[in-house]
C-alpha cells in the first residue's frame, strides 16, 4: 500500500441510483458509490460492464435517466461537459481524443483554455495582456511537460507519436486544467511494462503532490491492487463490489464474474 | 548549411513563440517586405500591377479569411463570394452616403457588416457539419447574390446595377476612382494585407487559434475540455467574413473600379477555396502561396502559347486553358494534398542540410 | 405587407385550385428531373465517399456526346450505345488518372479534385463538340394536354416515367445484389474494404459508369427540353439542395428531396415571387433545404452521424 502525504477526506463526488440506457439497452442500473477527496479509486469489471459509460455520466457527456450526481456538495442530474470541466473535472479517453493536427505543446495548452480570459481583439494584437497571459500559461504547461518527461516531443504533431506517448500527452492535457477530480479511462492500455511503471509513477505523483482525486478504469489487476485505495467492481451495468483491494479480491462474486482463480 | 538553426538558442518562451523564430526567416521576410514596398512600385508595369499583383493581394486576404474558417476551424464554407459582395456593396453605400468619411474606416465598417452577415449564416453550423454545412453556405452565396442584384437600394437605383468606386483620398493622394494610379492602389492594398495577415497569425497562434483547431480536429473532445463549440465557430465565421468583406471592398475600390454581382459569384467562392486547398489548409503562408498560384496560372496559360509560337483561335485556347487548369488542380491534389505550404516546409527541411545529402 | 406575404398567396391558391394543382404537378415533374441528377451524386457518394461536383458536367458531357454523334449522322440507337460506351471509358479514365491516386484522402480533397475534373470535362466537351447550343430531338412531342382542367405536358410526363423506372432499377441493384453490398462497404471505408478483398478499382469503375449513364438519362431529358448547352452543368447546383434535404447517401432521399424541392420552388416562385421581384428560384431551394436541415441535420433519409468518444 502506498504511503499518503494527504489524508483521505470526505466525499468529493457521489453517484446515487444512476441508471442509464440507450434505447432499450441498459448500460447502467442503479449504481451508487462515492469518490473521496485525495483518494485513488479504481473502477474495474469485464468489457461492456459500463465503466466508460459511468465516466461519461460523471463528466456530463451522457445524461442518465435516473439518479443524481453530487459534486462538491452540489446535487445535479444533468451536467453539460463544459460545465463539468469548469467545475474541476478533467478526463482522458479510452480511444485517445487528442487533437491530431496540433503539436504536443498546443494540445496541452488547450487544457489551459478555461483559464484564459483575454478576448480575441487582444489576441489579434498578441501584445500586452494577451501576451502576458499566453506566456504565463506556457510556463505552467512547460512544468507539466517536465513532470511527464515529454520535452523531446514538444513540437511534434501528436498524430505522429506512438500510442504510449499519445496517452501521456493526453494525461498532460487533463493535468493542465488543474482539476480536482481526474477521470482516467484505461490510461495504461497498450503499454509495455516500463511504460506502465512510468504511468503508475505519474499517477501516484499527481495524487501526492497536487492532491488530485483520481478515478481510473483499468484492466491490469497488478496496477489496480498496487495503487488504488478503493475499488468499485461493475458487471453488466450493476455494481457488485465496493471496498479496499484486498476485500474486493476475495469477494466471491467478483472472482466469478471477472478475476477468476489461479490454478496451480 | 546556410539554413541552420544551430546556435540560435531561445532563452525565453516569448522568443520561442515569435512568428519567425529562425533568424534567416526574419531576414528573408524583412527583405521581401522592403522589396514589395520600395522596388516593386518603381519597377513593375501597369499590367503587372493591375492584372497580377493587386488581385494577388486581394485574393490572399480573402484566402486568409477562408482559411481561418475552413483550414483552422474546419467549417467548410462555399459562401466566400457572398461575404465579399457584402463588403463591396456596403462600402459603396456607406461612402456614397458619407463621402467625407475616411475610406479606410469605411472598409472596416463594411467588413463589420460582412462579419454580421457571416455570423447569421454561421448559425446553422451548430447543427450541421461537413458537406451539409458547405451546401448550406451556398444558401448564403445565392441569397446574397440575388439580394444585391434585385434590391436596388444597394446600387443607389442606377439603371445598370453596377457599383462604381467614387474617387477618395487618403493623406491628399487619390487612392480610389478612375484617377488613382496603380502604384498607389497597390501600396494601400499591400499595407492593408500585411496588417491583416499579422493579426491573423497572432490569432492562430494563441488561444483562439487553438480553440478553432480543437474544434476542427475533434469537436466532442473540445467540448469536454471546456471549449464552447457554438461561440468558437461563430467567432470563426465572424472574423472570416470580416476578412472576406474587406477583400470584397478592396476588389471594387482598389482593383476593378466597378463591379456587378457577377464579380462575387459562386465561381469566386470556388476560386478562393482552390487557393486555400492548393496553398495549404491551416496555413497563413499557404493562403499567400495559393493565391499566387491561382492568380498567376491563368495569366501564364494565356500568355505562354503565343510566347512559344503556338497560335490558336481564341475560344479553342480558352477551352484548353480550362482543361489545363482542371488537370493542374487534380495533379496538385494527387502530388501534395497538403498544399504548397507543406512543399515549402519540406524544402526548408532539405535546405537545412544542403549542400550535404544527409 | 404582412398580408401580402402571409395571407394573399394562400387565398390565391384556394381561389383557383386547378391552377394550383397545375403548379404543383409541374413542380413535381421538374422535381423528378432534379432527382435524376441528384441520383448520380448519391450513387457516387454512397459507393466511393466522393462528393462528385462534376456530376453536372457529366450530364452535359453525356448529352453533348449524344447530340454530337447524332449530328454526325449516327442513328439514334447507335448514338445511344456509343455514348454509353464513352461514359464507361470515361469512368475507367477517371479511376485510372484520378481516383486511384487519391485513395483514403480526406473528403474535401476528393471534392476539390472533382471540381478540377469538372473543368477538364467541360473544356474537353467544348473542344471536341463546340460550344453552341444544340437541339436534341428524341421523338417525344412537347405538346400539352388537359386532364380535368389541369394542363400537363406530354414530355414532362415521359421524363418523369423514365426517371421512375431508372430509380426502381437502381434501388433493386443496390439492395439485392452482391455488387450493391460491396458498394456500400466501399463507401464506408476504402482501406477496410480493400482488406476484405473487395476489388476497389472495379467497384469504382462500375459506380462512375452507372453515374455516367444516369447522367446521360438526365442529360437527354433536360437537353431535349431546353437544348444542350453549358448551363446544363449548372443544374448540378440545383441538385445540391435536393441532396441536403434527402441526405447524401439515400436513393429514396434523392427522389423525395427532388420532389419537395421541385414543388416548393415552383410554388414559391409563382405565389411569392412577384412580391420580391422574381427570380427567387435562385436561392429558395437552398434556404428551404437549410431550414429543413436545422431540424434534421442528416437530411430526411441520411445516415445519422453517431459520435463516440
Amino acid at each position: 500500500m502506498t504511503q499518503r502525504s494527504r489524508p483521505i477526506g470526505d466525499t468529493l463526488l457521489g453517484v446515487e441510483g444512476i441508471s442509464l440506457s440507450f434505447g432499450g439497452v441498459n448500460a447502467l442500473s442503479d449504481i451508487s458509490f462515492e469518490i473521496k477527496k485525495n483518494e485513488i479509486l479504481a473502477i474495474i469489471g469485464p468489457n461492456g460492464a459500463g465503466k466508460s459509460s459511468m465516466l461519461n455520466v460523471i463528466n456530463g457527456f451522457y445524461h442518465p435517466q435516473e439518479g443524481t450526481i453530487t459534486f462538491k456538495n452540489q446535487v445535479r442530474r444533468h451536467m453539460r461537459p463544459h460545465v463539468a470541466a469548469k467545475q474541476g473535472i478533467a478526463r482522458t479517453f479510452q480511444n485517445i481524443a487528442l487533437f491530431k493536427g496540433m503539436s504536443t505543446l498546443d494540445n496541452i495548452m488547450t487544457g489551459r483554455l478555461l483559464r484564459m480570459r483575454r478576448n480575441f481583439l487582444w489576441q489579434a494584437l498578441y501584445w500586452g495582456p494577451a501576451l502576458k497571459e499566453e506566456l504565463e500559461h506556457r510556463a505552467a504547461v512547460e512544468r507539466i511537460i517536465d513532470f511527464l518527461e515529454i520535452q523531446a516531443i514538444r513540437k511534434t504533431p501528436v498524430g505522429r507519436l506512438p500510442y504510449g506517448l499519445q496517452k501521456r500527452v493526453e494525461l498532460g492535457r487533463a493535468l493542465a486544467a488543474e482539476p480536482e477530480l481526474l477521470l482516467l479511462d484505461e490510461p495504461m492500455a497498450g503499454m509495455n511494462v516500463e511504460e506502465k511503471e512510468d504511468m503508475c509513477r505519474f499517477i501516484l505523483d499527481v495524487n501526492d503532490e497536487f492532491g488530485t482525486t483520481i478515478a481510473l478504469i483499468e484492466h491490469d489487476m497488478g496496477v489496480v491492487m498496487d495503487i488504488s485505495d478503493r475499488v468499485v467492481v461493475l458487471d453488466y451495468g450493476r455494481k457488485i463490489a465496493d471496498g479496499t483491494p484486498e476485500v474486493v479480491r476475495a469477494n466471491r462474486e467478483v472472482i466469478d464474474a471477472y478475476l477468476g482463480v489461479s490454478r496451480d | 548549411m546556410l539554413y541552420r538553426e544551430a546556435g540560435q538558442f531561445k532563452t525565453s518562451y516569448a522568443a520561442d513563440q515569435t512568428v519567425f523564430p529562425i533568424a534567416q526567416d526574419r531576414w528573408c521576410v524583412a527583405a521581401m517586405i522592403l522589396v514589395a514596398f520600395v522596388a516593386v512600385p518603381l519597377v513593375a508595369s501597369e499590367y503587372m500591377l493591375q492584372a497580377v499583383l493587386i488581385p494577388f493581394l486581394i485574393f490572399a486576404l480573402a484566402a486568409i479569411g477562408l482559411n481561418l474558417l475552413t483550414g483552422y476551424c474546419g467549417q467548410l464554407s462555399l459562401g466566400t463570394g457572398g461575404f465579399m459582395a457584402v463588403g463591396g456593396y456596403m462600402t459603396y453605400k456607406l461612402t456614397t452616403n458619407f463621402p467625407d468619411l475616411n475610406i479606410l474606416i469605411v472598409f472596416v465598417l463594411a467588413g463589420l457588416c460582412a462579419a454580421l452577415v457571416g455570423l447569421v449564416f454561421g448559425i446553422p453550423s451548430l447543427r450541421i457539419k461537413g458537406f451539409y454545412l458547405a451546401v448550406a453556405t451556398l444558401a448564403a452565396q445565392f441569397f446574397l447574390g440575388w439580394m444585391f442584384n434585385k434590391v436596388e437600394w444597394f446600387y443607389n437605383y442606377n439603371s445598370s446595377g453596377t457599383i462604381t468606386a467614387p474617387p477618395r483620398e487618403l493623406l491628399g493622394i487619390t487612392i480610389t476612382g478612375p484617377n488613382a494610379s496603380a502604384e498607389v492602389r497597390y501600396l494601400v492594398a499591400l499595407a492593408i494585407v500585411i496588417l491583416f495577415a499579422l493579426a491573423a497569425k497572432n490569432l492562430v497562434r494563441g488561444r483562439v487559434g487553438r480553440a478553432w483547431m480543437a474544434i476542427r480536429d475533434m469537436d466532442i473532445a473540445a467540448e469536454i475540455i471546456g471549449i464552447r463549440p457554438f461561440q468558437t465557430k461563430l467567432l470563426a465565421f465572424a472574423i472570416s467574413s470580416f476578412y472576406c468583406g474587406v477583400a470584397g471592398a478592396m476588389t471594387v475600390f482598389l482593383w476593378l473600379g466597378s463591379a456587378e454581382t457577377e464579380a462575387f459569384d459562386i465561381n469566386q467562392s470556388f476560386q478562393i477555396l482552390f487557393m486555400i486547398i492548393i496553398g495549404g489548409l491551416g496555413s497563413i503562408l499557404g493562403s499567400f502561396l495559393g493565391a499566387a498560384f491561382i492568380v498567376i496560372t491563368p495569366v501564364f496559360l494565356t500568355n505562354a502559347p503565343p510566347m512559344i509560337g503556338i497560335d490558336l483561335p481564341i475560344d479553342l485556347q480558352k477551352h484548353i486553358e480550362v482543361m489545363m487548369f482542371g488537370s493542374l488542380i487534380i495533379f496538385f491534389l494527387i502530388v501534395e494534398p497538403r498544399g504548397l505550404a507543406r512543399l515549402w516546409q519540406i524544402a526548408k527541411e532539405k535546405l537545412r542540410l544542403w549542400p550535404f545529402p544527409y | 405587407m404582412l398580408y401580402d406575404v402571409f395571407i394573399a398567396p394562400f387565398l390565391d391558391m384556394v381561389e383557383s385550385p386547378t391552377f394550383f394543382v397545375e403548379v404543383v404537378v409541374n413542380g413535381l415533374l421538374t422535381g423528378v428531373m432534379y432527382s435524376l441528377v441528384a441520383l448520380g451524386f448519391v450513387l457516387i457518394f454512397k459507393a466511393s465517399g466522393v462528393f462528385n461536383f462534376a456530376q453536372g458536367v457529366m450530364v452535359l458531357f453525356a448529352a453533348l456526346t449524344l447530340v454530337g454523334l447524332i449530328e454526325h449522322g449516327a442513328p439514334i440507337w447507335l448514338a445511344l450505345i456509343l455514348t454509353v460506351a464513352v461514359m464507361v471509358v470515361l469512368a475507367y479514365a477517371i479511376e485510372w488518372f484520378m481516383l486511384r491516386h487519391l485513395v483514403n484522402q480526406e473528403g474535401i480533397i476528393l471534392f476539390m479534385a472533382t471540381i478540377g475534373l469538372s473543368f477538364v470535362l467541360q473544356g474537353l466537351g467544348e473542344t471536341v463538340w463546340g460550344s453552341n447550343v444544340k437541339m436534341l430531338d428524341i421523338g417525344i412531342p412537347d405538346t400539352s394536354f388537359e386532364v380535368s382542367g389541369v394542363l400537363l405536358n406530354e414530355f414532362d410526363l415521359f421524363a418523369a416515367a423514365s426517371g421512375a423506372i431508372l430509380v426502381a432499377v437502381l434501388a433493386v441493384f443496390f439492395h439485392y445484389t452482391r455488387i450493391g453490398r460491396a458498394l456500400r462497404a466501399v463507401a464506408d471505408d476504402h482501406q477496410a474494404a480493400l482488406s476484405v478483398g473487395i476489388p476497389l478499382k472495379t467497384i469504382w469503375v462500375i459506380v462512375w459508369a452507372v453515374a455516367g449513364i444516369v447522367g446521360l438519362v438526365a442529360g437527354i431529358m433536360w437537353g431535349a427540353k431546353s437544348g444542350v448547352q453549358f448551363s446544363l452543368s449548372l443544374i448540378a447546383l440545383k441538385a445540391l439542395p435536393v441532396l441536403m434535404l434527402g441526405g447524401f447517401t439515400s436513393v429514396p432521399g434523392a427522389i423525395i428531396g427532388g420532389l419537395i424541392i421541385g414543388v416548393g420552388e415552383k410554388v414559391a416562385e409563382i405565389y411569392w415571387g412577384p412580391l420580391f421581384g422574381g427570380a427567387i428560384e435562385n436561392w429558395f431551394a437552398y434556404v428551404l433545404a437549410l431550414v429543413f436541415l436545422l431540424f434534421r441535420p442528416q437530411g430526411l433519409f441520411g445516415e445519422r452521424i453517431i459520435e463516440r468518444v
